[in-house]
Formats: C-alpha cells, sequence, structure tokens
C-alpha cells in the first residue's frame, strides 16, 4: 500500500479519536469552574455537581491526555519531511502548549481528582478555572499551529525549509483567531449539551431531581449562549477562508463556476466529474451577500484553480453543510428549551431531544475538522507544500499499518471502556441534595 | 544574541527539560515497575497509586515539553530520530498511553479480575518506558548509521545493540531506586519497609551498570571521551559523590536527603551524557560529518530567541505552581474516598 496514504489514514484516525476528548474537557471545565464557584459561596447542589462532574471530566481528561501524547510525536514519525519543512516555525507553538497549557491543566486536575479534602473551596474553584484556562490556552497554541498550515504567514523559504521572520505575525495568521474563536465555543456548546443532556435524563426517571434541574438549567443557558455566539464568529471565520484560501470555500459551497450573485446551497449532492450539484436547495444571492455584503458580487468558483489543486469536494461539502445545519439546530433546540423557562423539566419531547441530542454538538465539532482538513488538500502547507511530499522517508509501509492496526485496538478498546464507565457513573448518579 | 550562542542555550535547555522528565516521571515509572513486588494487598497498591496520583500527569508533561522543544529549537533531530526510531518509539507511545488511562479506570471498578488487570497493564507499560528511554539514549551516545540527508539508514534492529541495551537496563535500575525512595518517602509500615530493602539493592545494581556502561562506552564510544576539557572529568565524579550520599542517607533513615541526592545523581548522569554528547545531538557511527549537530539541526536565530523568552516567561510560572502542588500533597499519602 501506498505510505501517504497510509500515513494520512493513521493520521485522521489518531487526530479524530483524539478530538473526541478536549472538546468535552474544555467545555465542562469552564462549566464546572462556574459550578465550583457557586459551590464556595455555599450552595450546596452546585456543590454536589462539582464533585460529580469532576469525576466524569477526570475520565475524559485522561483518555484526552492519553491519546494527545501521540499527537505530539506523529510529524516527526509520521512526516519527518514535513517536520523539516516547518520545523522552524511550527515547533514553537507545540513547545509554548507545553510550557503555558499542558502544565497548568495537568497539575490542577490532580488538585481537582484528589484535592477535594485537601484544599479550600476558593482554591478548589480556582483550580477548576487553572484547569479549564489550561485547556483553553493548549486549544489555542494547537490551533495556531494548524492555522499556519492553513494561512502560512511571515515565513520566506531558504534552502528548501520555511524560515520564520516574525514569530508573533506568525501566531497571529490570518485564520487564527476566528478559528479559535469559533473552537472554543464549539467546545462550550459541547460540554454543554452534555450536562443538559445528563439532566435531561433524570429528569425523564424522575432521579435527582434536584441536581438535574440545575445541570439542565446551566446546560441549556450556556447553549444558547454558545449556539449563538458560534453563528457570529462562524460567520467572521467563512468571509476569512474565502478571503484567504478561496479554493477551499469554492469546494465547502461545490461552486464550479465564478459567479456574480452566488446562490448559497443548503443541502445537494455535489457531482464532481459534471460539474453540477443535484438535488439541491439554495438561497439565491445568499452566498454573495454573506460574503461580501453585496448580493450581486462576484464569487470565485473551482474553475479559477488547476484540477490538481482542487480539495477532495465531497469530503469538504457534506461534513461543512452538516456542521452548519446542526448549529441551527443547536439554536433552535437551546432557545426552546430557555424560553421555556422552568417548564422545560415537564416537556417529556423537549427533554427526550435533548438527551438524544447531547453527543451531537461533538459530532458537529469532528465535522467541523474534517472539513477544515480536506479542504486545505492537496496542501499540507497551503499553497507551500504538497502533503504527498510530506511523509516520512524512511519508514516503510508495512510498519506504518502495523501501528494503524494496534491504534485501531488500543483506541476502540479504550473508547469503550470509557463509554462503559461514563455509563456506571451516570447509572449510579450523584449523591441526593437539596437546595 | 548571536545564533552560536542561542544554539548552546538551546542544547543546555532540552537537557534541562530531559533531565527533569528523568528526575519527576523517573520516580513515577520507578514507582510503576516496582508495584507488583512491594504492593501485596488492593489497599497497598491504592496508596502507591494515590502516591504518584496528583503528579504523574505533570511529569509526564516534562516530555511532551522536551518532544515540542527538541521539535522547535532542533528540528531536523525531532524528524530524524523519530522517523528512524519508528517502532520502538510507537511501543513506548503504546505504553504511555495504556499507562494514562490505568490510574483513572482502575479505581472506578470493584471487581478483583479488573483490578488484576489493570494492575499488569500498570507495571508493563510503566517498565516498558523505564527501559527503552534508556536504550534510545543508548543509541544517541554510540551514534547510528545516517545518510547525507541526515536520515536514519539503520532498522529497528540496528537500535538493540548490547551497549544500548545496558543502557537501558541502566536506567530502569536508575528510576527503581529513584522510585523506591519515594516510595518510603510517601508510606508507612510494611509498604515502606519492602521499599526500602529494595531502594538498597538497586541502588547497588544502579552504581555497578553505570560504572559498567562508562568502560563499555569508553571502547565502544570513544569519540565521546575524546578531546573533552578536564573539567568534563569532574561530572562522573561529582554523580558517584552524589550517589554515595544517596546511600549514606538511606542507611540513616533520611528520606528527603535520599530522595534529593538520589534525584541529584540522575542529573548527574545526564550531564555526564549531555557533556560527552556535546556538540552532537545525533552522531552518525558510519561517517561522523553525517552527525546532527546543535549547529546543522538547528531553527534560524528567530526561532531559537522567540522561545527564549518563551521559555523565560514560562518556564518560571511553571516551577511556581508545580512548587505548590507539591505542597498541597506534602506528606505521608492517606487513601480517601474519591482517591485512586
Amino acid at each position: 500500500m501506498d505510505p501517504v496514504t497510509l500515513a494520512r489514514f493513521q493520521f485522521g484516525l489518531t487526530i479524530i479519536f483524539h478530538y473526541l476528548y478536549p472538546p468535552v474537557s474544555i467545555g465542562m471545565a469552564w462549566l464546572i469552574t462556574y459550578m465550583a464557584w457557586r459551590a464556595w459561596k455555599g450552595d450546596k447542589v452546585y456543590d454536589e455537581m462539582t464533585r460529580f462532574w469532576v469525576k466524569i471530566l477526570a475520565m475524559v481528561f485522561a483518555v484526552g491526555v492519553a491519546t494527545g501524547i501521540t499527537m505530539e510525536f506523529q510529524f516527526g514519525t509520521n512526516w519527518s519531511t514535513y517536520s523539516r519543512f516547518v520545523g522552524d516555525i511550527f515547533g514553537s507553538p507545540l513547545a509554548a502548549e507545553g510550557v503555558f497549557a499542558f502544565f497548568m491543566e495537568s497539575s490542577f486536575i490532580g488538585v481537582l481528582i484528589l484535592g477535594r479534602n485537601k484544599v479550600s473551596k476558593g482554591f478548589y474553584a480556582f483550580s477548576a478555572f487553572m484547569v479549564a484556562l489550561g485547556s483553553t490556552l493548549s486549544a489555542f497554541w494547537i490551533i495556531v499551529a494548524n492555522s499556519w498550515q492553513q494561512t502560512p504567514t511571515a515565513y520566506e523559504v531558504v534552502d528548501g525549509v520555511a524560515r520564520l521572520t516574525n514569530f508573533w505575525a506568525a501566531v497571529f495568521n490570518p485564520s487564527t483567531l476566528p478559528r479559535f474563536f469559533h473552537t472554543i465555543c464549539g467546545a462550550l456548546l459541547t460540554g454543554s449539551f452534555f450536562i443538559a443532556g445528563a439532566g435531561a435524563w433524570y429528569l425523564l426517571q424522575e432521579r435527582h431531581v434536584e441536581f438535574a434541574r440545575r445541570s439542565l438549567q446551566v446546560g441549556v443557558t450556556a447553549g444558547a449562549i454558545f449556539s449563538l455566539l458560534i453563528l457570529g464568529v462562524g460567520h467572521i471565520h467563512a468571509v476569512q477562508v474565502y478571503e484567504t484560501q478561496p479554493a477551499k470555500m469554492a469546494a465547502y459551497e461545490a461552486l464550479f463556476e465564478t459567479q456574480d450573485g452566488a446562490a448559497m446551497i443548503l443541502w445537494g449532492f455535489p457531482d464532481v466529474e459534471k460539474q453540477k450539484v443535484y438535488l439541491n436547495i439554495a438561497v439565491p444571492k445568499l452566498l454573495s451577500l454573506l460574503i461580501h455584503f453585496d448580493p450581486n458580487s462576484t464569487i470565485t468558483g473551482l474553475d479559477q484553480f488547476p484540477r490538481e489543486e482542487w480539495p477532495p469536494i465531497s469530503a469538504a461539502f457534506y461534513p461543512y453543510h452538516l456542521m452548519t445545519g446542526l448549529g441551527f439546530f443547536f439554536i433552535a433546540l437551546t432557545w426552546w428549551g430557555l424560553l421555556m423557562g422552568q417548564k422545560r423539566e415537564k416537556n417529556q419531547l423537549f427533554l427526550k431531544v435533548m438527551v438524544y441530542s447531547s453527543w451531537l454538538p461533538l459530532l458537529t465539532m469532528n465535522l467541523g475538522w474534517v472539513a477544515a482538513e480536506f479542504g486545505r488538500q492537496p496542501w499540507v502547507v497551503y499553497g507551500e507544500l504538497k502533503t504527498a511530499d510530506a511523509v516520512s522517508v524512511v519508514v516503510p509501509a508495512w510498519q506504518v499499518l502495523l501501528t494503524i492496526i494496534l491504534f485501531v485496538g488500543i483506541y476502540s478498546l479504550l473508547l469503550g471502556l470509557l463509554l462503559f464507565l461514563l455509563k456506571r457513573e451516570l447509572d449510579e448518579g450523584p449523591k441526593e441534595v437539596t437546595a | 544574541m548571536s545564533h552560536e550562542f542561542l544554539q548552546n542555550v538551546w542544547y543546555l535547555l532540552i537537557g534541562v527539560l530531559l533531565t527533569g522528565y528523568a528526575i519527576l516521571d523517573g520516580f513515577d515509572l520507578g514507582v510503576g515497575v516496582l508495584y507488583p513486588f512491594i504492593a501485596k494487598t488492593d489497599k497497598e497498591r491504592r496508596t502507591l497509586l494515590n502516591a504518584i496520583g496528583p503528579f504523574w500527569d505533570g511529569n509526564e508533561v516534562w516530555l511532551l515539553t522536551g518532544g515540542g522543544a527538541l521539535f522547535a529549537a532542533f528540528p531536523h533531530v525531532y524528524a530524524t530520530v523519530f522517523s528512524g526510531f519508528y517502532l520502538a518509539l510507537m511501543l513506548v507511545l503504546f505504553a504511555l498511553i495504556v499507562r494514562a488511562v490505568s490510574f483513572e479506570f482502575r479505581s472506578k471498578v470493584e471487581s478483583e479480575r479488573w483490578r488484576n488487570a489493570w494492575d499488569w497493564a500498570f507495571f508493563v507499560t510503566s517498565l516498558l518506558p523505564a527501559l527503552l528511554t534508556g536504550v534510545a539514549v543508548g543509541n544517541v551516545i554510540r551514534g547510528v548509521p545516517l545518510d547525507a540527508q541526515m536520515e536514519f539508514t539503520g532498522n529497528f534492529f540496528t537500535l538493540l545493540n548490547p551497549f544500548s541495551l545496558l543502557v537501558g537496563l541502566t536506567g530502569l535500575a536508575m528510576f527503581v531506586t529513584h522510585g523506591a525512595v519515594y516510595v518510603l518517602l510517601k508510606t508507612n509500615g510494611q509498604l515502606a519497609e519492602r521499599a526500602r530493602r529494595l531502594a538498597v539493592k538497586w541502588w547497588t545494581t544502579w552504581v555497578v551498570l553505570a560504572v559498567l556502561t562508562s568502560i563499555v562506552a569508553a571502547f565502544d564510544a570513544p569519540a565521546r571521551f575524546a578531546g573533552k576539557s578536564p573539567v568534563v572529568w569532574l561530572l562522573p565524579l561529582l554523580t558517584l559523590v552524589f550517589l554515595a550520599l544517596t546511600r549514606v542517607n538511606l542507611n540513616q533513615d533520611k528520606h528527603g536527603p535520599a530522595f534529593l541526592f538520589s534525584a541529584l545523581s540522575i542529573a548527574g548522569m545526564m550531564a555526564v551524557f549531555g557533556a560527552g554528547n556535546y556538540p552532537y545531538l545525533l552522531p552518525a557511527r558510519n561517517v561522523p560529518e553525517y552527525g546532527l549537530t546543535i549547529f546543522n539541526a538547528s531553527a534560524s536565530q528567530n526561532t531559537l530567541t522567540a522561545m527564549l523568552v518563551i521559555a523565560l516567561i514560562g518556564v518560571p510560572i511553571v516551577l511556581v505552581y508545580t512548587a505548590y502542588i507539591y505542597h498541597v500533597f506534602r506528606g505521608k499519602v492517606q487513601v480517601e474516598e474519591g482517591g485512586y
């Protein structure tokens, strides 16, 4: 088998598997910080909520750490040509992530897990804040690194390798901030939905009612805020993608021809050979309006790019459209819940939809990343280095195949065990508390 | 600051990060290797897990940050070593992955079979990194075959040479001794008594192997000794003094100082390794000129400067809260509700 395909498959596998956990940890850590702060102010229900959700966070965090170790080294093991090319720029955010984020989150998660009886409630809340801050900083630095691949800035190519010309300009390259805020809003939405979903589940069973009401309230409120914020941030991000990576936006929208007053496709089935989109439902002129704030403006299509530089259209189009559609669903669901007020606690339909939807933001996060990364293809560093030219030259294909098999085995086992343990923990539930 | 100065500074800083890793993760890996031999009951096992529970994750971050810093400061070394040592490194990664969850998962189910399975997993996944990091260091001392494009030209079995395996065993003895002293520091009763006996035995093994490694190195990697200033010879002497003081304090049951000197002995060994290899990060065994040095494998002056600023801002903050966390969890360990 082709070593490039194998290395890409392994990277996709390990990153998607890793990316199941950090969004949950980041979102939950911020919500736990809020709970721990309310507990510090003397609220008994929030105190029990803190204890319970820390147990869940601890497990998710552990698997996140475990699967994250792979990522730190995989650039070297499987993408050594890439590593030599970008090392001067790409390595520093990884090191900064270690220094500014990993130490912080790993030190204070210890206090959360084992220090409940050793530190004051105030310091406990502070520790939760430090875990949340550390995991968010971690997201920042890794997004810096990935954004530089998407929109490389502040470098020159000398002797076949990229040389940094300005550190801060590379850190704040055009896509860093839109992507960072987009991702963090998504993580908060992910955390909110799990907490709201668990609350709804207990309410349906009429167990742990006080705990469940509060969890639902915290989850729905935060969900309503962040689902709306993500719409705004997502828009800014999409405009930035069009400006910096027009081929990627054209692939997202399956826009084969450059046109004035381009429509926005809500759904459809793109056919790359015939360059058409079947069964499409589209809003006329909306794409032009959203990107240039002018319904008749010109939008660059795929025809402006050589065929071999097109991203894989389906792999960009479907995840992007699913992500966007789900985003609107999250707004509808959380605002429905928010506007119902206390009545939501008795609304069986709402509670059921909430339970079944609790994992959907996490799926959406992954769809977003799949779209972002396929949309960058065939480049590993946009416009500079192709993915096909970036793999390790000395690693034989059979070794990559062997590690893929082992990753699949170990990671499936980890996921299975984690789900089993989370289910047990949820079944056992929190201790009974009354307000 | 000149490029050359920065390259030297970063050689030193990578050394500091890896030494931090060896000392800190060293004790928790060591505890993992000792685990089945000194903890006989579930309570004793949980005591050991709780003794390292608040720290192991932070300790491992020294390795991750070392990896990131190596990537940033010496990208060619990161690329050559990790692609060249592919299978060996993956083996360590798989071990670290399983080890990371074994702490958290073990305590969640009160079944003997479940806990036995995780006990085994924890032991094996502590043993592998404790042994293989030394094997990697052995190869870095001895040199590996490289080509003119800085690529590794050997295979998995190139790495399993007798000298490197000897260094691996030395490293294992070092981690186990250090871990045993840590157990002494954190526990009481029978657990501490078993740890004390093993600390003494493994200390002897460590010293014998360290001396043996140095002798074999003189024959197998003579280039590491050539042209060194006499001052460098003070480092192994100092290390021997630290080792002796570790033993002296162990005999007098002064566990705090014993742990300190055990940590200093590790730092001393790392210093000997760093001084011997300078300026090579990865020597070439076939053609010396192909070796990766701090000069031909480094990042640009811009990057090294930016990274130094990051280190100068970040590291003091890290040290403050790391010290604070060790302070919060000081003293003998108790098994509590909510713990492992």
